[in-house]
């Protein structure tokens, strides 16, 4: 049945420097006190995720975390960041012995949940099907796309995906709409009178 | 070869990461950003033909685009951030 052998494929070393790599990064963000460093580090964050996705064959899912976390986001955090200050405000770190333990003790819980969880591409998985396999056998005959994601996304659940871009692009109006579009630039250009407090030093 | 390849691009990306890591200074850190997404474009292309199935090309195609997109992005803010009449030149930024 189990027909997997594990054996070292270039592809697994990859997939362990990449993930190694991602461990790194995101230390470095927990450590770093530099606001911009850390909206540095996030978009290379995103972008090793979405090679680890790539290499997972999930390609729409990486896609997806290029667009948004490498791109946009990382525009998104820098454009929040001009609006305050470039340091992070050191701070007493107080190490709280409980809330270290509630965090080791549910890492554990869900490490040991993962056990359950059925073999990478069981044919028995609940995931794998009812649904998931009409899809697969139907997809080639209802929509001529190779790639079977593509199809549910777009063709057959073409209007949630609609209806999802149009909130989003709603939600984008309305902060736009509040902030004003000078606040793209840092507040300079907006045309109302800033706070008595809102100087050069303290941008 | 492709595996030999495969090696010298992590290899790449984690130099680019120790830049990032430890950039003095601002644009220190939004070069390494900017050429690790170009090392990811190369991998995720490299990869598809370490596996024998090129279809990805077109995925690198795209990041290349988001990554030089972004990077224009976060210049642009620092073009906006210079105060006016101040001096344009790349300020220091201690590391952190």
């Amino acid at each position: 049945m189990n027909s997997f052998q594990f054996e070292v494929s270039p592809i697994l070393l990859v997939d362990l420097s990449l993930l190694t790599m991602l461990l790194l990064v995101a230390v470095a963000m927990l450590r770093s006190r530099h606001l911009f460093a850390v909206v540095m580090l996030s978009g290379i964050y995103s972008l090793l995720s979405a090679a680890f996705f790539v290499s997972l064959d999930a390609v729409d899912v990486a896609f997806t975390e290029a667009a948004v976390g490498a791109g946009i986001s990382t525009v998104l955090m820098l454009a929040g960041m001009l609006l305050t200050s470039r340091r992070e405000k050191p701070f007493e770190a107080r190490r709280v012995p409980v809330a270290r333990i509630a965090v080791f003790a549910t890492g554990a819980a869900l490490i040991y949940a993962t056990i359950d969880m059925p073999a990478f591409g069981d044919r028995g998985a609940a995931a794998n099907s009812y649904v998931g396999q009409a899809y697969i056998e139907e997809t080639p005959n209802d929509i001529a796309v190779p790639n079977v994601v593509t199809a549910v996304l777009a063709s057959y659940r073409g209007f949630d995906t609609l209806g999802e871009t149009l909130v989003v692009f709603t939600a984008g109006l309305a902060v736009i709409l509040l902030l004003g579009v000078g606040s793209t630039r840092g507040g300079r250009e907006v045309s109302d009178v800033p706070p008595p407090s809102d100087n050069e030093e303290t941008r | 070869m492709f595996v030999t390849a495969t090696a010298a691009i992590i290899i790449a990306m984690v130099l680019a990461l120790v830049r990032a890591f430890s950039g003095p200074s601002l644009y220190d850190r939004v070069l390494a950003g900017n050429s690790f997404g170009t090392k990811t474009v190369l991998l995720i292309g490299i990869m598809g033909f370490l596996t024998g199935r090129p279809d990805f090309l077109d995925i690198a195609l795209l990041y290349a685009l988001i990554n030089f997109a972004a990077t224009i992005a976060i210049l642009r803010f620092f073009s906006y951030r210079q105060p006016k009449g101040a001096p344009s030149e790349p300020r220091k930024e201690s590391a952190s």
